[in-house]
């Protein structure tokens, strides 16, 4: 079974790429993993289409872990699962965890070969209950 | 630092002194991490050998620890693969994570 692979959608380009060079450095190439983030303009925001794209360069059938900052990151992303095709939407989770430690700490679970619902847990114990 | 005692059935233990720079920060508390995934023993870390014990496959749990250098980290594995992964454990904490020399940003 392939591990989960990790997304990272945050409303800037320059967090989603340094939380993935985070992942990268720190737990290596083990796991699918793609981020996105700013609009179509360059500015601040997150777009449904390209979270859509990034949820298919991380695809792997055992699933992927969703990391979002904050609010339209969630929402977009949540429309974004509802437009994928059916049988792989219960495959994708959001996790609640703080995006860039979150992303870390999910592909650390992930890259053990842990399944999904494993590494959404594992990334929001982070979270204070 | 201490060999592994071997036995079928009890926990193996072993231990290991942090001599890298940042002791147990970010980097190394995944490597740690993962190591501890490739075992399919349950593997239990503290830095007291009296405990308390940590899972060793749990990143966020591994990375609160933030023992600093010079802290004595003990391991203890119950499981098929238990001497095995004591001996990968320690080797790991004795390699210094594999860190390369002068990087001491965790």
């Amino acid at each position: 079974m392939a591990n989960v692979g990790i997304v990272i959608v945050s409303h800037s380009e320059k967090v989603a790429e340094g939380a993935a060079d985070m992942v990268r450095q720190m737990v290596g190439d083990a796991v699918p993993l793609a981020f996105t983030g700013g609009n179509s303009d360059g500015g601040l925001g997150t777009d449904v289409g390209q979270i859509m794209e990034a949820i298919d360069r991380a695809w792997s059938e055992a699933g992927v872990a969703v990391l979002v900052d904050l609010g339209g990151a969630e929402t977009n992303t949540e429309m974004a699962i509802e437009m994928i095709d059916e049988a792989r939407q219960n495959r994708i989770a959001i996790c609640n965890a703080p995006i860039v430690e979150g992303a870390v700490i999910a592909a650390t679970e992930a890259s053990g070969g842990s399944p999904l619902d494993i590494v959404k847990q594992t990334a929001e114990e982070l979270s204070p209950q | 630092m201490n060999a592994p005692q071997m036995s079928s059935q009890a926990a193996v233990t072993g231990s290991a002194l942090l001599t890298n720079a940042v002791g147990l920060h970010a980097r190394p508390s995944v490597k740690l991490t993962q190591l501890a995934k490739s075992f399919s023993s349950t593997i239990s870390v503290s830095t007291d050998a009296a405990g308390p014990w940590i899972d060793a496959k749990s990143p966020v749990k591994i990375m609160r620890v933030k023992a600093p250098q010079g802290t004595t980290l003990y391991f203890e594995a119950l499981g098929d693969d238990a001497q095995e992964a004591i001996t990968a454990l320690v080797d790991l904490v004795e390699r210094r994570f594999d860190e390369v020399e002068g990087d001491d940003h965790g």
